[in-house]
């Protein structure tokens, strides 16, 4: 029990959030994000960005007040918050005093104004450091309120700020599902209408208090219900599964013509990403030019179906016969790529995979190969598929084929994972050296993986050439494998909802926020740092993954290293 | 005695050999081709030749920074392309100030050495936080991990620097004391070729003669060699860390201001990934964790780009060959990381190190 005022916590974790704060406004985030009104014209996202920081800097100067009065409580959040202000203050200062605005490009007068609430002098001041401090009283008073409240209003916060964040999204659906009048109840323009934000967070709050309540309740219900509610749990597990299933077969009829474009982006990375996870999740070999047999894959695909030096007659393939054609290739690629690195592991494996990558991208941009893959100008008018005389043009459409092709990908992860294939791969993951002393053939094992790995990223590569019908180089570069990297990590690695999961949080996402499109690598890279530090075992790690990576945590296991 | 065990060959390695000759041959027909041509004077392959080492004497800076963290943490800085264009982005502004001013005309050695240090100061800086948030807290992770954690930290830098100073390119102010070039052995070499060369010599002796002949030198090596044995001694396993981020760090900005002294153009938020990727291989070719060998790798690397396109692409027919100039550093590093993935200096790194 700490009741004494801990001040240099205080003062660290000010800084630190007003720190965080001069960091969002210096790098532009939080003029461009106040763009975006949340609720009404009161609340915008820019505001959230600035005083987040503050916000969760009182909260860990407060938390290190744990057990302390409550005047102590509120006068550390304030204090913090104050601090916090300070920094945001010195660049106003420096603002005006030094010509800092040909160099940063972002310290703007509009960003002076946001930080000042667009008063002078000492007034501007003032304000910041009041509000900063509001918002740390504000920490303060959540975190003194009792546990069974704290954590209904926390998710009911979390998910009204996330309603408001997306709700193009919700008042596009609204709008497909025909309920214009409940959109126009709760939103003017994209915002939220403060009287609705209010209405909607006591709503939540009540049904996350009820939701909690009851599986309080749950717990201490007699054990002879367990088989009843296994048997309901079933059930309900059956019922969302049509739902799902119903929802994917008709979401590009619900969502409209935009939405569908971000499914089938959605849909492009769970393909990459299936493939890519029996690479790196299942096998341990962590290839960074992943890119490269997607490439095969559209390039196959354009040099087959359209005109070119090495296919004068593109009559003869149309987009069925292409497809198979384009996944042998990748097959045959990720076997050729694969050979020469079987003797390498971890991080080499990585660079010496990027440098293929690079190097087919490179191959494919330059005037040496264009007569065949087209140099600089790429591919184009790759036609449209085409089943039944039904043309596959458009998301909406070709939504279906990328659907078709997770689908597929998933089904024969599934398999290999529960095969005996899986489980070679899986000891090679944990020590090569063992596997292969386990009689594991380690060279037939991993070009397998790669094999796989590649026809399915070639898939999603054939496809994508059909959907866009063009293709360039540049489309083919770094940041297709770091996406796909990033979006099994964050699902968790191994996991196949997991990879799902990813797709939607890493391309889903940023795909409706794309007036932030700017940011977009910025928040993708603070993502993966948070991820790692905080989670590094995903949103939804397989178990082994789970305790490999806890395996610190145990106490039987003595911790070698001291952790500064 | 040992019972004689029957030379095994496997398949892996009969066609790893074979790829060997097939290599060795392709090479060695292209430098045919090219000698027979002689399609270029002695006073064209000299030019390549001084481009080449300048260029590589600042891939070998920033290969330093590489090797002495793998040396010591044995994990790859993935980032470190970043910590140099921090450096190199962040002093672009300094330099137009002195621009401006005179300064850098008036004295143009005082001007220049201020430079380096304000960008090493910046890129130690970056590389310390990078150090601080990124990496410290996953020491004992899988490995996997941290590499993951640098690719994330790579992006965030770019963001912020383009967030800061906008994506426009910028260059770098012309001295007038480099303009011009001097005759060396014949050939007339710019000045600001030697210039860069001979300084990023110095810094890389300086560099070898600090880890070499000083205590806390002496303490990096005894981590490097093993990290538990030196804790027993005394060492602060902490501050070596920290000093050997702090130290790639300013070598990496020194190669920032250098890069822009031998090439103004092109200062912008995406300027390190290539230098980044081009040293790592710079670092490999010498041996990743070796001093020396990194410092040969980069010269040898900045003169197989420079001569590569002429000496080899051309020889094989390949048109416009000098498109293919970053492709070569690639192929360059998958060779080695096949044939020789100790490099030329490395010592046989053990499988749990390689």
């Amino acid at each position: 029990m700490q009741t004494k005022m801990n001040w240099i916590v205080i003062l660290r974790y000010g800084l630190i959030g007003g720190v965080v704060a001069l960091y969002f406004s210096m790098i532009g985030m939080v003029e461009a994000f106040s763009l975006r009104n949340l609720v009404g014209t009161i609340l915008n996202l820019g505001n959230i960005l600035l005083f987040g920081g503050m916000l969760a800097a009182g909260y860990m100067a407060v938390r290190q007040h744990e057990g302390a009065p409550f005047a102590k409580k509120v006068l550390a959040g304030l204090l913090a918050g104050a601090v916090a202000a300070l920094v945001p203050i010195l660049l106003i200062v420096g603002d005006q005093n030094l010509a800092l605005r040909p160099i940063f490009v972002n310290v703007t007068p509009a960003i002076i104004r946001t930080l000042t609430f667009g008063r002078e002098g000492a007034a501007g001041f003032l304000i910041l450091t009041l509000v900063s401090a509001g918002v740390g009283l504000l920490a303060a008073l959540y975190h003194s309120l009792p546990p069974r409240f704290r954590s209904p209003i926390g998710k009911a916060i979390a998910w009204t700020l996330i309603l408001a964040i997306f709700s193009e999204l919700v008042i596009q659906i609204l709008r497909n599902l025909s309920a214009t009048a409940l959109s126009s109840l709760l939103f003017t323009g994209n915002s939220f209408k403060p009287a609705a934000a209010i209405g909607l967070l006591i709503l939540l709050t009540a049904l996350f208090f009820f939701q909690e309540w009851r599986h309080t309740r749950h717990l201490s219900a007699d054990p002879v219900a367990t088989e009843k509610t296994k048997r309901a749990r079933l059930r309900t597990r059956v019922i969302q599964f049509i739902l799902l299933g119903a929802f994917l077969l008709a979401a590009p009829y619900i969502v409209g013509s935009f939405l569908s474009q971000v499914l089938f982006e959605i849909g492009r990375y769970v393909l990459l990403g299936l493939g890519l996870n029996i690479v790196v999740g299942y096998a341990g070999l962590l290839d960074l030019g992943y890119v490269a047999f997607f490439a095969f894959g559209a390039y196959t695909m354009a040099i087959l179906t359209t005109t070119t030096a090495l296919n004068p007659s593109p009559g003869v393939f149309n987009f069925w016969l292409a497809l198979p054609i384009a996944v042998v290739v990748g097959v045959l690629f990720g076997l050729i790529l694969g050979f020469p690195v079987l003797r390498m592991r971890g991080d080499y494996l990585a660079i010496v995979t990027l440098g293929f990558g690079e190097i087919i991208r490179i191959l494919a941009l330059s005037d040496w190969l264009a007569p065949i893959m087209g140099g600089a100008q790429g591919v184009l008018s790759i036609p449209v598929p085409s089943l039944f005389g039904i043309d596959f043009r458009g998301p909406e459409r070709m939504y279906y084929l990328v659907l078709f092709g997770s689908l597929l990908a998933a089904f024969i992860s599934v398999r290999l994972r529960d095969s005996r294939l899986g489980r070679q791969w899986m000891a090679m993951r944990e020590d090569e050296d063992v596997a292969e002393a386990m009689g594991i053939n380690l060279v037939q094992t991993k070009l397998l993986a790669f094999a796989i790995g590649a026809g399915f990223s070639a898939l999603g590569g054939a496809i994508f050439a059909a959907r866009l019908n063009t293709i360039f180089p540049h489309s083919f570069n770094l940041l297709i494998s770091v996406n796909a990297l990033s979006l099994i990590i964050v699902g968790g690695m191994g996991s196949i909802p997991g990879v799902i999961v990813g797709a939607i949080a890493l391309v889903g996402l940023p795909e409706l926020l794309r007036q932030f499109q700017e940011y977009r690598l910025l928040m993708y890279g603070i993502v993966l740092i948070v991820m790692m530090l905080v989670r590094p075992e995903g949103f939804l790690p397989t178990d082994i993954i789970k305790r490999e990576l806890h395996r610190s945590d145990a106490p039987d296991q003595p911790n070698v290293e001291i952790q500064a | 005695m040992l019972k004689k065990v029957p030379l095994r060959i496997s398949g892996v390695d009969l066609f790893l050999r074979l790829f060997q000759i097939a290599t060795a041959v392709v090479i060695i027909y292209a430098l045919y081709n090219t000698a027979t041509a002689a399609r270029y004077s002695a006073g064209s392959w000299a030019t390549l030749v001084f481009a080449g080492l300048a260029q590589g004497s600042i891939y070998a800076l920033i290969a330093l920074g590489y090797t002495l963290v793998y040396g010591i943490l044995l994990m790859i800085n993935f980032a470190h392309g970043e910590v140099y264009m921090a450096g190199a982005l962040s002093t672009v502004f300094l330099a137009e100030y002195f621009a401006r001013s005179g300064f850098l005309n008036a004295n143009p050695i005082l001007a220049i050495l201020l430079l380096i240090l304000f960008a090493a100061l910046i890129s130690m800086i970056v590389a310390l936080l990078l150090e601080r948030i990124a990496y410290r807290p996953l020491r004992n992770a899988p490995r996997l991990i941290p590499l993951i954690t640098a690719i994330g930290a790579s992006f965030t830098l770019q963001y912020t620097f383009r967030g800061l100073f906008g994506s426009q390119f910028r260059s770098y102010p012309a001295v007038s004391v480099l303009q011009g070039s001097w005759n060396v052995f014949g050939f007339s070499v710019p000045i600001v070729q030697l210039v860069v060369f001979f300084a990023a010599v110095a810094l890389m002796a300086a560099l070898y003669w600090y880890v070499e002949r000083t205590k806390a030198g002496k303490a990096m090596r005894a981590v490097s060699e093993d990290k538990d044995v030196a804790r027993l001694m005394g060492i602060n396993i902490d501050k070596v860390i920290v000093t050997t981020f702090a130290l790639g760090g300013a070598l990496a900005g020194a190669a920032g201001v250098f890069n822009g002294l031998f090439r103004p153009q092109g200062v912008f938020f995406l300027m390190g990934f290539f230098p980044g990727i081009k040293a790592f291989t710079a670092a490999v070719l010498g041996g990743i964790g070796n001093i020396p060998g990194a410092m040969i790798g980069g010269l040898l690397l900045g003169l197989i780009e420079s001569l590569g396109p002429n000496l080899i692409l051309e020889g094989l027919g390949i048109p416009s060959a000098n498109q293919l100039k970053d492709a070569i550093a690639f192929t360059v590093l998958v060779l080695i990381l096949i044939f020789r993935p100790q490099g030329i200096l490395g010592e046989r790194l053990s499988d749990k190190k390689a």
